[in-house]
This record gives C-alpha cells, sequence and structure tokens, in this order.
C-alpha cells in the first residue's frame, strides 16, 4: 500500500482505496458522508498525555489547509490525568455530525480505554496506531479487525529534548492523511508559540520525527475543499449560544457553574462587558433565575444557561416570570439524566420538564438549536421571542451541540426587529397586565415617572394588584395564552426539507445526523422529507399539517428513552395513522448510518 | 391597652410662624394617623371602629384647619413644619400595635382620649416653657382646643356600655393566604 | 420631632404610598415599618419612580404593593437573589428589599449569606417577629428553643440563629437593628442604611399581635439602645454582637467595604467578538 499527499492531486479527483469497498460490503452501512469524503480520527491517551490540545492541534491544522471539520470529547470522572479521548472529522464540505465510524484510531496508551468502547466503532477498513509499549491491545480494539500499524511513540519522544508524545502522534497523523507537517506545526504556534519557544522547537521536531515514523499503510483522503463563499469559524455550540444571545441584546447574564453549560457563561463573562452588559456568579440557580428576574423587571434583557439539574431547580422561579410577564431566557444545555445522570454525555430528556415543568398553566416558550451552528440563530431569535413576548424562553441545546467544535462557513447575519413593549405614554390609568388583544400589555421600566406596580407571582388583575377573583384568574390566563397563539413565530419554528410520502420528524440536536441520512438516501432515490423543529413550545399544529401534508409515513427520531418528542407530538398534534416512533437515550450520540438504516426500513413498504 | 400619659419633652420655638408649624403638623400627623387607623379596621370588617376612627380623623382634620385659620400669615408659606421624618411621633399619633381588629368602641375611644390628653399636656407644657408671650397665648388656646375634645370623647365614651369579658373571643381560626 | 422646620423636601411620605390598604391585622408591627419606610423616602427625597422594593412571600412581603415605587413580589426566599439582578443590572435605582424571619433566614439562607457577602448596594429589611405568620405559626430561625407550636410541640429545642452575626461574619458593610415601636427611629436607620454604600442589613423587630402577643408585647420594654456607638471594626463587632441581648436598638457596624457592582468595560457591537471564531 503507498501513501497518498493531498498536494498531488487534481481538484475533484477521487479515489476510493480497497479498504473502505471491503467496509462497504461487510458492514452495509454509510460509509461515506454526503460530501464526497470525510475521515474520521480518534485520539486516545491518558494520564496528561495531550490528548485534548492534539486533536485540536489537529482540526486547526486541517482548517488551516482549506478542510471543514467537528470535533469532540469523551473523558473519564478524573479532573485531570484522566483517560480521553479526542474524536475529530475532517471533510472537504461542512459537516456538524459524527460520523459513523473511525477511519483511524490512534491510541497513545491503553489506561481504561475500554470506556469509550461503545463510542469509538472500528471495523476491519479501520486503521489502529498503537505504542508496542503500551502493552496488551484491549479486546474491543482487537475484535474490531481493524489493521493495527505499531510505532514506539513513547521512545520516539524520549528521543527529542522537551519531546511529547501527542506531537509524535499528530506527526504519524499529519503523513497518514496527507497534511503538509508544516501546518501542524503553525497550530501549535499558533496556541503556544509566544509563551513557550523551547517548547514550540521541540513540537517542531517531535512532529517531523513523528512523521517520519508513520506506517505505511493506505489512508482514505479527502477531496480538496471547495471555496468558501465566505469566511469561515472555528465555533463551538456554547459560544455560537453565547454569541446569539450577545447578538440578541442580552446585558445581564447571572448563572451558576454545571457541566455542559459552563463554558457558555464562561465566554458571556468576557464577551458581555464589552458589549454594555455585566455578568454575576450567582451561589446556586434558585439565585440565577431570580437574578435574571430582577435584570429583566429592570429593563435588561437577562439569560442565564444551565443543564437539566438547574433546571429542576429554576422551575419555580420560571413560574414567577410567566406570572409576572418577565422576559428571559434560559438556555439548557441538555445532559443524560435523570438526577446527576451523565454530565458530559448528551440526551434529549428534558423535553418534558422545559413544556410541562411549571406548576399550574403556565404558557411559555421552548426552542432547540438544530446543529451547532444553528445554536447563534437559535439563541438570538431565543432573546427575540422573549423580548417580545414578555416571557420565559426555555432554549434546549445540549452536551452534543454545546462542548462540539465545528469549523462552518460563516453565517449569514440575521436581525430580528427585536422590541419589548415598554411604556412609553400617558401613565393615567396604567394597567401593567391590561388584557390587549395581542395580550402582550406595555411594560413600565422602573425610574419610568408614573408607570410604577407591582410585579407579582400571585395571581392579579389588570392593575397588577393581587386578586382572587375567577374573572380576573381566566382574564390573566387567557391573556398569556393569548399573546403565545396570536404570536406568528415565522418561518424559524422548523427547518422543512424535501418531499416524499416518507417524512422524518425529529427536533434539535438529532437534526443533523437526520440530515446527513436523509442526503444519503435522496442519493440512492429514497424520497423522503425532513421536519425539524425549532420551536417545541407553543405547537403549531397548523403549520405541521401543511408540512405533512401528503406524507403516508411518519419516523419521529429523537435521543429519549421514553419517547418525550414522540409523546408531546401524539399529544398536540395530527399526525398520519403511520407513525414509527425510534428513541433511544444517550450516552451514544445518533449516527447518520444507523439512522439512514431506519429511512430505508421506513422506505419499503 | 392604653398607659397613663407619659411626658412630652416640650420643645422651643423661636417664633410664633414655627409654634403655629409645629401645631399645624401635629394635626395633620393625628389625621394621618387615625385615616391609616380607619383603613385597617375596616380592611378586617370591624365597620363600627372604623367609624369611629374616621371622625377623629376628620376631627383632627377640622382642628388642623382651624389651627391654620389661626396662623393666617404667620405660617410660613401656609406649610405645615418638613421636620425630619426621623423624630419621635408626635403627641397625637396613636401607635400602631395598640389595635386589635376586635377592639370595642370604649377601647377605640380611650385611645383617643389618651392622645387628647396627651396633646393637652404638650401644649400646657409649651405654653409654659414659652418666653415668646404670643406663642404661650397660642399654645394656651390650643391646650384648651384639647381639653374640649377631651370632653368631647368622654361624653361619646359614655355611650358605650363597659366592655363583654369576652371581647376578643373569635371562633374562626387564623387563615393563611400564600 | 425635630422642632425647626428645615429645608423644603420635595416628597412628603404619603407620596410613598399607594391606595391599598394593607392586609396587616391591626396592631402588626409591619404597619409601623412601612410608615418608617414611607419616611425614610420622604427623608432622602428620592423620587418614587426611583425606588424598587423587592421582597418573597410572607407578611412582611406585601409591603411593595402599599408603596408607590416600583416593586416586585417574589417567590418565597429569593428576593435577594431577584434584587442583586436588578441593581446590578440598573444601579441607578434604590433598591430596598423587605422580608421576614422565615423567608429571609430560612428559605434564603443561602442567599442572605451571599448578598452579604457580595455587599451589592442594597438595603435589606427584614421585619422579624420570630414566627411564619403567613402560615399560622411555625417556628422560624429566630424562634426561641421552647416556644410550643403544632409542627414543634414543645418548641424546637434549637437555638436561634443570631441575624447580625451572620451578617457580619458574611461581610455586609452596614448593621443595625430597629423596633417596629420607634417609627422615627425606623426611619432613621433607613436612611442611614441608604445612604452607606454596600449591603445595609437593619432588622426590624416587629411584633406579630395575632401569634405572639403574649411574648411579644413585652418587647417594648426590653428595647433599648445599644450602649456603645456603632463600630467599623468587625473584631469589635463581633465581640459585641455575640453577646447581643437580641434588643439593642440602632447602627451597631458600620464597615468600610466598597460595594460590588460590575460595570461594562465596553458598549461594542456583538460583532466585534466575531473575531474570536474567525479562521
Amino acid at each position: 500500500m503507498s501513501k497518498r499527499y493531498f498536494s498531488n492531486l487534481p481538484a475533484g479527483s477521487r479515489r476510493r482505496p480497497q479498504s473502505e469497498e471491503r467496509a462497504n460490503e461487510q458492514a452495509n452501512v454509510m460509509t461515506k458522508s454526503p460530501s464526497p469524503t470525510s475521515l474520521s480520527i480518534v485520539l486516545t491517551g491518558s494520564g496528561g498525555a495531550g490528548v485534548m490540545t492534539a486533536g485540536q492541534t489537529l482540526l486547526d491544522a486541517a482548517t488551516s489547509c482549506g478542510f471543514y471539520g467537528l470535533m469532540t470529547r469523551s473523558t473519564g470522572p478524573q479532573i485531570r490525568g484522566g483517560e480521553a479521548a479526542a474524536m475529530i472529522r475532517l471533510s472537504s464540505k461542512p459537516v456538524q455530525s459524527p460520523g459513523d465510524r473511525f477511519d483511524i484510531l490512534l491510541a497513545l496508551d491503553f489506561e481504561n480505554v475500554q470506556r469509550f468502547a461503545a463510542e469509538l466503532p472500528l471495523d476491519s477498513a479501520s486503521l489502529i496506531i498503537a505504542d508496542p509499549a503500551a502493552g496488551e491491545m484491549p479486546g474491543f480494539l482487537k475484535d474490531s479487525g481493524a489493521a493495527i500499524g505499531l510505532v514506539p511513540m513513547a521512545k520516539l519522544a524520549k528521543g527529542v529534548a522537551g519531546g511529547r508524545i501527542s506531537m509524535i502522534a499528530l506527526g504519524i497523523l499529519a503523513r497518514l492523511i496527507g497534511l503538509p507537517e508544516a501546518a501542524i506545526i503553525a497550530a501549535v504556534a499558533a496556541s503556544i508559540g509566544r509563551k513557550k519557544p523551547e517548547a514550540l522547537a521541540a513540537s517542531e521536531k517531535a512532529v517531523l520525527v513523528g512523521a517520519e515514523a508513520a506506517p505505511d499503510v493506505a489512508v482514505p483522503k479527502l477531496a480538496p475543499p471547495s471555496a468558501p463563499r465566505q469566511g469561515r469559524w472555528s465555533i463551538t455550540g456554547n459560544e455560537a449560544t453565547g454569541f446569539g444571545a450577545l447578538k440578541g441584546g442580552v446585558k445581564f447574564v447571572g448563572g451558576y457553574p454545571i457541566t455542559p453549560a459552563t463554558e457558555i457563561l464562561e465566554w458571556m463573562a468576557h464577551a458581555l462587558p464589552q458589549c454594555g452588559g455585566v455578568l454575576m456568579q450567582a451561589e446556586d440557580e434558585l439565585a440565577s433565575i431570580n437574578m435574571i428576574i430582577g435584570a429583566s423587571y429592570g429593563g435588561a434583557p437577562s439569560l442565564t444557561a444551565t443543564a437539566g439539574p438547574g433546571l429542576s431547580l429554576m422551575i419555580e422561579s420560571l413560574g414567577l416570570a410567566v406570572a409576572s410577564e418577565i422576559p428571559l431566557v434560559v438556555v439548557d444545555v441538555m445532559r443524560s439524566g435523570p438526577s446527576t445522570g451523565i454530565a458530559t454525555k448528551s440526551e434529549q430528556s428534558d423535553l418534558n420538564i422545559a413544556v410541562y415543568g411549571l406548576h399550574g398553566d403556565a404558557p411559555h416558550v421552548v426552542t432547540a438549536p438544530l446543529s451547532v451552528a444553528d445554536c447563534l440563530l437559535t439563541a438570538q431569535w431565543s432573546v427575540h421571542l422573549a423580548e417580545s413576548l414578555q416571557t420565559p424562553v426555555i432554549m434546549l441545546s445540549d452536551q452534543s451541540l454545546g462542548q462540539a467544535r465545528v469549523v462552518i462557513d460563516r453565517p449569514d447575519d440575521v436581525v430580528f426587529p427585536t422590541k419589548r413593549l415598554v411604556l412609553e405614554g400617558p401613565v393615567e390609568g396604567y394597567e401593567r397586565y391590561v388584557p390587549t388583544e395581542s395580550g402582550v400589555s406595555p411594560m413600565a421600566v422602573p425610574g419610568f415617572p408614573g408607570g410604577q406596580y407591582t410585579a407579582d407571582g400571585l395571581t392579579h388583575n389588570a392593575r397588577g394588584t393581587p386578586s382572587s377573583q375567577a374573572k380576573d384568574h381566566v382574564g390573566q390566563l387567557d391573556k398569556r395564552q393569548r399573546k403565545l397563539d396570536a404570536f406568528d413565530f415565522g418561518e424559524h419554528w422548523a427547518e422543512i426539507d424535501g418531499e416524499g410520502e416518507l417524512a422524518v420528524l425529529t427536533w434539535g440536536s438529532s437534526s443533523e445526523p437526520l440530515r446527513e441520512a436523509v442526503a444519503e438516501a435522496r442519493a440512492g432515490g429514497i424520497k423522503v422529507k425532513l421536519i425539524a423543529l425549532r420551536l417545541i413550545a407553543p405547537t403549531q399544529p397548523a403549520r405541521l399539517t401543511a408540512a405533512l401534508e401528503g406524507v403516508k409515513r411518519v419516523l419521529v427520531v429523537e435521543q429519549s428513552h421514553a419517547g418525550q418528542f414522540w409523546r408531546y407530538l401524539r399529544a398536540h398534534y395530527d399526525l398520519p395513522d403511520d407513525v414509527v416512533p425510534i428513541h433511544c437515550p444517550g450516552p451514544l450520540p445518533i449516527r447518520p448510518g444507523e439512522a439512514f438504516a431506519h429511512i430505508q426500513k421506513g422506505a419499503r413498504a | 391597652m392604653t398607659n397613663a400619659p407619659q411626658p412630652v419633652e416640650p420643645p422651643k420655638f423661636n417664633s410664633v410662624a414655627e409654634f403655629f408649624a409645629q401645631a399645624l403638623a401635629i394635626e395633620v400627623e393625628a389625621a394621618e394617623r387615625y385615616t391609616l387607623l380607619a383603613d385597617q379596621m375596616e380592611v378586617h370588617n370591624n365597620k363600627e371602629i372604623a367609624a369611629i376612627f374616621r371622625k377623629m380623623a376628620s376631627i383632627e382634620g377640622e382642628h388642623r384647619d382651624e389651627i391654620a385659620r389661626r396662623a393666617g400669615n404667620a405660617l410660613v408659606a401656609g406649610r405645615s413644619a418638613t421636620f425630619s421624618w426621623t423624630g419621635p411621633d408626635g403627641p397625637e399619633a396613636t401607635d400602631f400595635d395598640q389595635l386589635h381588629y376586635l377592639m370595642t368602641p370604649r377601647q377605640a375611644l380611650r385611645l383617643a382620649r389618651f392622645n387628647e390628653e396627651r396633646a393637652v399636656k404638650y401644649f400646657e407644657a409649651v405654653a409654659e416653657a414659652a418666653t415668646d408671650p404670643a406663642i404661650a397665648a397660642f399654645a394656651g388656646e390650643m391646650a384648651e382646643d384639647e381639653r374640649n375634645h377631651v370632653v368631647w370623647v368622654d361624653e361619646w365614651l359614655a355611650k358605650f356600655a363597659s366592655d363583654d369579658p369576652n371581647w376578643d373571643h373569635d371562633p374562626d381560626p387564623p387563615v393563611h393566604s400564600e | 420631632m425635630n422642632m425647626i422646620p428645615s429645608a423644603e423636601k420635595a416628597f412628603k411620605p404619603a407620596d410613598y404610598k399607594s391606595s391599598v390598604k394593607p392586609v396587616w391585622c391591626p396592631g402588626c408591627g409591619d404597619h409601623s415599618v412601612l410608615l418608617a419606610f414611607q419616611r425614610a423616602m420622604a427623608e432622602l427625597a428620592l423620587p418614587p419612580e426611583q425606588v424598587a422594593v423587592v421582597s418573597g412571600i410572607g407578611c412582611s412581603s406585601r409591603i411593595p404593593a402599599y408603596t408607590n415605587c416600583y416593586g416586585f413580589h417574589g417567590v418565597h426566599g429569593r428576593a435577594l437573589a431577584l434584587a442583586s439582578g436588578l441593581k446590578v443590572a440598573r444601579p441607578d435605582l434604590t433598591v430596598v428589599v423587605a422580608s421576614g424571619d422565615g423567608d429571609g433566614f430560612s428559605i434564603g439562607g443561602n442567599h442572605f449569606l451571599h448578598a452579604c457577602r457580595r455587599n451589592i448596594d442594597l438595603t435589606y429589611v427584614v421585619m422579624d417577629n420570630r414566627i411564619y405568620g403567613m402560615t399560622k405559626g411555625q417556628p422560624s430561625p429566630t424562634t426561641e428553643p421552647d416556644w410550643d407550636t403544632a409542627i414543634a410541640p414543645g418548641g424546637t429545642g434549637l437555638s436561634p440563629f443570631h441575624p447580625l452575626v451572620i451578617a457580619l461574619a458574611s461581610g455586609a458593610n452596614f448593621i443595625a437593628r430597629g423596633f417596629s415601636g420607634d417609627i422615627g427611629g425606623c426611619a432613621k436607620l433607613i436612611v442611614e442604611a441608604v445612604r452607606t454604600p454596600g449591603f445595609s442589613f437593619v432588622q426590624i423587630l416587629s411584633p406579630c399581635v395575632t401569634f405572639r402577643e403574649d411574648q411579644q408585647k413585652g418587647w417594648k420594654s426590653l428595647v433599648h439602645a445599644a450602649i456603645v456607638p456603632e463600630t467599623d471594626d468587625p473584631a469589635r463587632a463581633a465581640r459585641r454582637l455575640m453577646t447581643d441581648d437580641g434588643f439593642n436598638v440602632g447602627v451597631l457596624y458600620r464597615g468600610k467595604r466598597q460595594p460590588y457592582q460590575p460595570k461594562p468595560l465596553a458598549d461594542f457591537a456583538p460583532s466585534h467578538l466575531e473575531t474570536e471564531f474567525a479562521i
């Protein structure tokens, strides 16, 4: 088998190596993404070997060569020195979903790597690079049938003064996939160069040593990337959420750290003060939600970010925000539940609490971003909805979006005509909660003379005075329901794509793997429609009915053990008789291949 | 419920205008206080006592107007003293803690009488301590007014029989609302 | 009463009262606290629309609707958090937080610690009647250990909190105690509390006439002006407060901590941040 280099390829050419075809026959799963090729690489190691940094460097290097990619990570529970896996998918077109399998696994060592076994699908077309000094290869790796290349990485690293095993590994990978070593070195320089010039020199040497030591095996190569329409970004879902919130006009964040949402708070802590806002760390989530209620009452668009356990704590005060009609956004970066669950793994099982969790009849808005990049638009839109409707919006992101890094084309700017309806005119007879036709009533901002009112969780009349009268209770319930019913949520409520008698109906982070699967299905001649909901609540029955026109069979796909989304649809929407619920919980990601298999099955009579 | 009237420290006035401003402030406060008490009793459905306090508020209001008339030009810009709000209450203001939602007319009127007696003592003390004869004279008139009020309250009191020993018995238990 | 007519004040106490009639029992100390608040605001000459009163749940927490200021009657125990967010977002407002001993020290305990620690410029008035009044009479964290209730027959047996000591230990910059029987005195404390930057804690002993009359009608003879003047030395304050009989009134501690008020650094448009992601 011979080496191949990207730089030698004429534009647009593709060669499918032998190994890929074998894998196709054996596994009968998707081996290539809708983009002509993608390549999935995983680096594993432990004890501070630098797997995460190396993974990031690989992505950065590939990015600098014009490629797109996605990176996710898995770790053991240790704070430091634990076992780690960095999963990188490289592609010549933007990808936002993990692939179906790994082409290369490079193990710096084997410590506790079986923890990741279920997340590392390998087959006979894969290549495992390992260090003979690492000891016995774990069974799941041996049993995969993958080709094995042994390189004495630890020894090679010791041979370079200050050399690190992770740099050796990067050299090997660069050579295998045809990335110029210079790109790796430039990426390392960008992250540490100025701070540690000796470390940079050592890394440079180690990369070159590794490259020379790369085994001589054929590895699928990526088609050259197409020229981007505009600039590109490297961004995580949590960063995109923060940036979207900022663009939406958020000026105050009160938050409490929780995995996997903390990065949102940390990003906003440095970004928000540059844009006229402030962030305050709260003592707990009970404080976070109340701080943002207070700040929003004071006129500042406000947001917090949390995960399932934190959202549970916030539930009571979310009801307060509904009842007192205070705009705010709570981002829930969902993780596997229930209770403490698996903090570092994704799931879509907070739908129920987000929609139904509040006591009383407390209608509010629930949104869900459809991809890492979509976190920006959805966060910005969520702020717009909160401010326009004077109500809480719960945005259901999740760990698979929040902590994944993608390289994408710069998204188009979107502008929402966001304007909170505030009291500006005559104050004579001002009633904060007057039941208007739209359901939205002007909000007096503290400081405005004559607009004084007391916001209250107690049931109140139009003036805001507590009332136990039936007509006031019903009147205010009607008002708060009406303001959601009467609002035009516009085209962003869902992404709808394609035509066919078969439809795939999904939401949130399940959308991207479904998108890839759908594209593959269509490439194979299957007509299938994709409907991905970005707006979970309030429901949009007329719109979904229109979207399902002509559809005879619906596959409902989600990452929840109990099928929360499916049951929600059944409760609130008209669906065709033929509904196939496809739901499984985390912690494993939904892969395009599995989804494709469901679609194939669904397409058969 | 009520204690013996405590003496109120007589203040020093530099002018008749100051005296009238203070006297006016006392009546303004008294009237406002009786209104608040009446509101409390009304909210607690003790209409009889609410009416008594409203009447007292009206009496004090009339006294306030009378003082304003008597003061005439002596009152600085027609205003009561804008004194510091952080000092003690005036002699005619009822302590909030003297109320009970089931209080009887006799108890309410005894509170009023107590206020009037304190006012008498106050103005007597001002009259005694005044070096300005005009102030002494006006203070003396005020004291006389308040004595008349005491008599008037006594007449009103006399209309009521003595209180039932179980005046504060309420068969309903307390209810909570939140 | 101060006998010398002072400079014309822009506002009268009545300007701070709404038309809503309080539902507190006649005889409740909270009526006095409301009037003290009004007087304090008049003394400070703050326009009513520039003041926000934030409360939790309980009898004392009903106070915002009785004022003519902006108000927020939030959920049980979280008033300090809500007020913190409001003040940080709107430092131009004067934010007064009102609570009771249950709302403030039990469910609100954690937020109390952190509000003292943060030292945001707030004034926190706790109307302490050593009982959960609204729910008909359960012991609160400041209730005596032997006070018999249905929920804790024979008494809880638990020593009550020292909220002033906790406030001092947690970093509150101003600590005072008042008694509702002295309206002018409470007004004075509230004025001082508002004027002192940072977290100002005022515990106002405010008897519950319905559930604790027998025990608390004697409070007026027990309260006394603090024998020693206020101190700015936390160690001295700690000794005094630890040996305090619970009835010393006045300003007991006034420190020098700077208030916490995060400020924006700049006012760029969000697109300014895009360079972080651009490749």
